[in-house]
């Protein structure tokens, strides 16, 4: 009776409601970073000379790396999504495993570069370039820690028998969220990396 | 878990803090919010009065400059966070989404629980914050803000807390409206308080995260230093100013359209007739949560923004009165001929007409360049935004507390002191606000402790109708409690309403409804052959 599917007993309406849900919750979170891609707007025809400048002091080739790293995750997500339509749940959890593992590394080269940054003495109040960056990265961070935590719960649920091809809705809205933490970073990286 | 009918407590009827704490059940929640909301509402309804207080003397005198800052801080965070906000979407919206539609409950019932308690938890950071209370004022501009030494980040957070409880609860809504209605509720039988919220929901989804990550950037400023609104590293203290208005201007449509769309339910019953217009009132609602997203800027016109910017944030002000007029015509041509009776419920949607009225129409001064910078700042802002929020928005609440206090408690209300505490708050807040009008136009600032004595006969004025209406407020408070008590038993539908929550039992079973309703018609029926007699 307290279920949250109880009102609407059909599988199919449930999915449909999650989804709607879910992409609720995805505008919100545009918005969220849309502030901060504002501010940036701003501050970098405000100052290009300085953007220009400070981005030189990013690790180019680890931010690549991490690029690779992530849009790799979203392929395992996607084949992950895959395998549960089809009602392979062990496959699904090696795929949503292996995307928890990927965001992993992201947060361990990010790490690596923080430190980098932050042993060269760049900080986030250096100048308005460095607050933008690591606000925007640390955020985003944040959100693929967050997105590692409801993967990893997939999994668990998958391994508890909770997931079939006839339910498939955590594992497809944990995808779209993971989706859209990626497609955060394909815009961070050119914004912040290759200003040029 | 379901109701035992023959108690007659419907929903009420487990007992026990558990079965509140835990409760999925959307009544249950909306009913905590609104009494989480009521509480803050006398809270800073009492900073209102000790600041009305310093306000007798033009000297200070009770208070020290400071403490005077902190109070109209608290008053206002308090009240625009912590009660206008949530308290009628939230609390009412909860109850009655869900009821209006003819489902069994909302699309994500655990979230709609998790949303409340991470308001509390947001309220519990605040509390947090007044170890160092905040003497910003509620709109936290930089840099002062960066710089005082007020709890600003604990501060920050806690409202952080709230707005994320606000998103999930307009997302809530929004799914809710569109995947659970019963069979036959197309769009457009739609209650309009339904609409109301569905464009209020819009709009917490929308702008609450971008405030959100405005707070976020000021607490970082003061913790590590980043450079947003710091303009000795490059940074814009004016950019905080467009972040905080791209919220809080939509925001006052998140605490107006609920309140007029328990408008639009109240008059069509009380005068008997359908609803006049009801497309134009409908879609008025989205024009104006659209509109209203395109008029921050009118916040910021003394903020040295470029004369373009100013004069294109002008225009679109006076816009958005269009939507808003549109309402206000509709329900006069609504009573136009109607059997008007005058409950409690009725008398407060009247008052919302009538003080909105004022209030909207002091807008076009204060939209207006030219008489902006002459108006910016003085107590004119002050009479317009209670004129609009109290007059406007409290008043709505007020009337729909009146209007479903039967359907939600199963107790009937005294109208007697119902009508009296409507009287005194009436008196009470035209006494108080008006007066501000005509000392704002005459150049008193807001937020001094202090003004030169040509002052003093309006402010003690203004004080005295501060009493007056806190009194009508505490004879309200008083009623509502005695009514909890010792109501009379209330019937189903005592109003003779149309609304499919009135179909159901007072108060309602646990499902709301034994089957779920199919829809044949609108709502507005009345005094045609589908509405019963009045």
């Amino acid at each position: 009776m307290s279920s949250p599917h109880a009102e609407h007993g059909d599988p199919a309406v449930a999915f449909e409601t999650a989804k709607l849900g879910i992409w609720t919750f995805l505008a919100t979170e545009v918005l969220l970073f849309g502030a901060l891609f504002t501010a940036y707007a701003v501050y970098r025809a405000k100052f290009p000379a300085l953007f220009q400048a400070e981005h030189l002091k990013l690790d180019r080739v680890l931010g690549t790396v991490n690029t690779v790293v992530l849009i790799t995750s979203s392929l395992t997500v996607v084949l992950g999504v895959d395998a549960v339509r089809k009602g392979k749940t062990r496959l699904l959890q090696a795929y949503y495993g292996a995307t928890v593992l990927l965001g992993g590394v992201f947060l361990c080269v990010k790490y690596v570069e923080w430190t980098a940054e932050f042993s060269h003495g760049v900080f986030p109040g250096t100048n308005i370039f460095f607050s933008l960056y690591f606000v925007m990265t640390g955020l985003h961070g944040l959100h693929v820690f967050l997105g590692m935590c409801v993967l990893a719960y997939v999994v668990l649920l998958a391994r508890k028998g909770r997931l079939s091809e006839n339910y498939t809705t955590p594992v497809e809205m944990s995808g779209l969220y993971w989706h859209f933490v990626d497609l955060v970073w394909i815009y961070l990286l050119p914004l912040l990396y290759l200003i040029g | 878990m379901t109701g035992n009918p023959e108690t007659g407590r419907g929903y009420l009827a487990e007992r026990g803090w558990r079965s509140w704490a835990y409760t999925l059940d959307h009544k249950r929640i909306g009913v905590m919010y609104l009494l989480t909301t009521i509480a803050f509402f006398l809270v800073g309804g009492v900073f209102a009065l000790l600041l009305r207080l310093e306000l007798l003397s033009p000297q200070a005198k009770y208070f020290s400059d400071h403490t005077y800052n902190v109070f109209f801080t608290l008053h206002g965070a308090m009240m625009i966070f912590l009660f206008i906000i949530p308290a009628i979407p939230s609390g009412l919206g909860n109850f009655f989404i869900p009821m209006h539609i003819g489902a069994r409950d909302v699309a994500f019932p655990r979230l709609n629980l998790a949303s409340y308690w991470v308001f509390v938890a947001g309220f519990l950071v605040v509390l947090a914050s007044l170890v160092s209370p905040m003497d910003t004022g509620w709109t936290f501009y930089t840099p002062y803000s960066a710089k005082t030494g007020a709890a600003v980040a604990t501060l920050s957070f806690g409202i952080f807390l709230i707005g994320m409880s606000s998103i999930l609860t307009g997302l809530n809504f929004i799914v809710t409206i569109h995947k659970l209605r019963a069979p036959g509720m197309s769009w457009h039988r739609l209650p309009l308080f339904i609409w109301g919220m569905y464009s209020t929901s819009i709009i917490q989804v929308v702008a609450t995260p971008v405030v959100g990550v405005t707070f976020l950037l000021l607490a970082l400023e003061r913790l590590v230093g980043v450079a947003f609104f710091d303009p000795a590293k490059g940074g814009d203290p004016v950019l905080f100013q467009h972040f905080f208005w791209f919220y809080s201007h939509p925001v006052v449509y998140v605490m107006i359209l609920p309140a007029m769309g328990i408008v639009s339910e109240v008059i069509p019953v009380f005068s008997r007739k359908p609803i006049f217009g009801y497309a134009a009132i409908a879609y008025s609602s989205l024009a104006i949560a659209f509109i209203g997203f395109l008029v921050w800027g009118h916040h910021m016109f003394t903020s040295a923004m470029s004369p373009l910017a100013n004069a294109i944030f002008s225009f679109l002000t006076f816009f958005v009165a269009v939507p808003t007029a549109v309402k206000v015509f509709n329900w006069i041509a609504t009573l136009y001929k109607g059997s008007i009776t005058f409950e409690s419920p009725m008398l407060y949607a009247l008052t919302f007409i009538f003080l909105f009225i004022i209030g909207g129409l002091t807008g076009p001064f204060l939209a207006a360049l030219s008489t902006n910078v002459q108006l910016h700042d003085t107590y004119f802002v002050v009479a317009h935004f209670h004129y609009t929020m109290m007059g406007g928005t409290v008043m709505g609440f007020f009337a729909g507390l009146h209007y479903w206090f039967p359907k939600m408690t199963g107790k009937m209300l005294n109208e007697k002191v119902a009508r009296i505490a409507w009287a005194l708050v009436f008196i009470g807040f035209n006494v108080t606000f008006f007066t501000m009008f005509i000392v704002g136009t005459r150049g008193m600032p807001r937020r001094y402790a202090e003004y030169v004595p040509k002052f003093h006969a309006e402010n003690v004025v203004s004080t005295v109708g501060s009493a007056i209406l806190a009194l009508g407020i505490l004879v309200m408070m008083w009623n509502f409690v005695q009514g909890l008590r010792k109501g009379a038993r209330a019937p189903g539908n005592p109003w003779y309403a149309l609304s499919l929550e009135w179909q159901s039992a007072s108060p309602p079973e646990t499902e709301n409804f034994h089957e779920v309703p199919t829809v044949t018609a609108w709502p507005y029926g009345y005094g045609t052959p589908k509405g019963p007699p009045a």
